[in-house]
């Protein structure tokens, strides 16, 4: 009982900051600014581990599903079920769980430790609003960022699929591509940026509400990075599991 | 702006400028800068303010003393809309803010410079960005920015730090640059929450004389929270002139006239348990007062 309404409490605290972000969002000033800033920090600083995690993402799944391919006698196909799955599921999932572990928790640390030192109080004293200097860039930060993110870690992740395919098991690269090509149709390419964008929100609002809701000094900040990054995480994951169900509605795909 | 542009903060070093006038008309001073109507106010169980009422007229400086825990930082959180009163009203310049929302909170803001107790400067920001911060953000000019931030500086002794980052800075710095940044914009209302404790006695005596001269140069409202006894003495024994050349003197009531533009407020319990001037306070027989003003 007690974990339930501290869940439904926690849900309105977060629908409440995204309500007070969207209203925000019509009055100037609107911080253009901040939100390159956090489009640098947030964007061009995963780029780096989103694209180690795509690249070998692609090579295990290849080194994986090979084998069995090749006994079927269908090894023609590995590119095909690599860019289904990655551009389907793993890309845009593992992506936003990578920037959720990097970008959430450094979001909800820094606010955490704002609210603790005070910070947050004086820039409420000094007539800004933190929900729009300081919740609104990043969250537009990390929705604008991470479908960029995502098809960066897609293009490594079948990059590596191919190069482990045609390193260790000798596929041509030609036969390869080709079989990308076959893989991949415009329904997946629209539900794999749909995906990350209502990730990135999700990840945004999440970390900002409980670097926001800090109490407790500076211990509190650590206990809020660590559930902001476990809140997060888990959502993605549902999240994921929804809007897999609704864009298969959708798109009527009968692939999966 | 608050009030006339003629006015201006001077250490004494420039040259003639008047003492300014007391410009309001006599209807809008009679309206108090700050007044609290029974407010109450409970964490959770625990009852930290229980129907607290008090006004500081325009012009006058309160000093809120109380122990540590005594709802004092609570009081000043109250009257920036920080955190709403469970029951009671509070009042900016006649204004009830109490069911005011965010929006009109940032205007009545506007007005009210805060000084906080660990100083609560921007991490991420430089001595300049910080205070700067006001103006900056009503997208003022960057020349007139700049004036006025080293004016600031100039007027807390911290020219030499425009450049620093705020870990760069000693604890008392860090104050100092807090109050700079509170006073840009020329606030009507100043708030300082224990803005001496932990510095050094000359230092200490320089905020003191800062609230000083905006009290009787500025004609600032403020409320000034202090555990320190000289703090009290400083605040409610001395006023500041301006000679015919424009310097600044500080000089004891008594000789000239006696100083009517302080009060003080001893918190305890959630209530008021003093409210008048520091002579009362001393003459007072209460034990508690007793001791807290002698520390024994
Ligand atoms: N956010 C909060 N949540 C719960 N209790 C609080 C909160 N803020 C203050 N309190 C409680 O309210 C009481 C008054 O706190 P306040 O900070 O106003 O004291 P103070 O008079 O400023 O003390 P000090 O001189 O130490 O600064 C304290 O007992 C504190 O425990
Ligand atoms: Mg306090």
């Amino acid at each position: 009982m007690n974990l339930i309404s501290r869940f439904i409490l926690e849900l309105q605290g977060i629908g409440m900051l995204l309500g007070r972000m969207l209203r925000g969002l019509r009055k100037q000033p609107r911080y253009f600014g901040e939100i390159v800033m956090q489009l640098d920090r947030i964007g061009v600083g995963s780029l780096g581990i989103v694209i180690l995690t795509g690249f070998f993402t692609g090579g295990v799944l290849i080194l994986q599903a090979y084998p069995t391919l090749r006994y079927y006698g269908a090894q023609s196909s590995a590119g095909q079920g690599v860019a289904t799955t990655l551009i389907r599921e793993l890309g845009p999932v593992l992506t936003a769980l990578m920037v959720a572990g990097r970008v959430g928790s450094s979001i909800s640390a820094e606010l955490g430790s704002m609210v603790v030192s005070q910070q947050i109080d004086a820039m409420r004293a000094l007539g800004t609003s933190p929900v729009r200097k300081l919740v609104s860039p990043r969250v537009i930060a990390l929705i604008l960022a991470l479908p960029l993110l995502t098809v960066a870690s897609d293009i490594f992740g079948l990059l590596g699929g191919g190069i482990i395919a045609n390193q260790i098991y000798g596929l041509d690269a030609s036969v390869y591509t080709s079989s990308v090509r076959a893989g991949v149709d415009i329904d997946d390419l629209i539900g794999g940026i749909i995906k990350p964008l209502i990730f990135g929100l999700i990840i945004g609002i999440i970390s900002c509400y409980k670097g926001l809701s800090t109490t407790g000094g500076t211990v509190g900040v650590g206990r809020s990075t660590t559930n902001a990054v476990v809140l997060a995480s888990i959502s993605v994951i549902i999240a994921d599991f929804f809007l897999s169900k609704m864009l298969q509605g959708l798109f009527n795909s009968t692939l999966f | 702006m608050p009030f006339d542009e003629n006015i201006s903060f001077d250490n004494g070093i420039g040259g003639g400028q008047e003492v300014p006038s007391n410009g309001t008309s006599s209807v809008a001073r009679v309206v108090p800068a700050i007044e609290f109507r029974d407010v109450k106010l409970a964490f959770d169980e625990q009852v930290v303010l229980d129907g607290i009422s008090f006004t500081v007229r325009r012009g006058e400086t309160k000093i809120v003393l109380g122990g540590s825990g005594s709802g004092k930082s609570t009081i000043i959180n109250l009257i920036l809309g920080l955190i709403k009163p469970d029951a009671g009203n509070i009042l900016v310049d006649g204004e009830d803010i109490t069911g005011f929302d965010d929006q009109e909170l940032m205007r009545v803001r506007r007005k009210i410079g805060m000084v906080f107790q660990e100083g609560a400067l921007f991490d991420s920001l430089s001595v300049y960005e910080n205070v700067a911060y006001r103006l900056a953000e009503e997208g003022v000019d960057e020349d007139e920015i700049e004036h006025e931030v080293r004016r600031m500086l100039q007027f807390v002794g911290l020219e030499d730090a425009i450049e620093k980052m705020p870990v760069e800075l000693s604890g008392g710095m860090r104050r100092r640059v807090g109050i700079a940044r509170a006073l840009v914009g020329n606030p009507s209302i100043v708030l300082f929450d224990e803005p001496t404790a932990g510095l050094d006695p000359p230092t200490a005596r320089t905020i003191c004389e800062l609230a000083i001269k905006l009290r009787d140069l500025e004609d600032v409202s403020s409320i000034f929270v202090t555990h320190e006894m000289n703090n009290l003495d400083y605040l409610s024994s001395e006023y500041a002139i301006v000679d015919e050349k424009g310097y600044v003197h500080f000089e004891s009531e008594g000789d000239r006239l006696c100083l009517v533009n302080t009060g003080v407020i001893m918190l305890r319990d959630g209530c008021i348990i003093f409210s008048g001037k520091d002579e009362q306070l001393r003459a007072a027989n209460d034990p508690y007062i007793h001791r807290f003003i002698r520390g024994k």
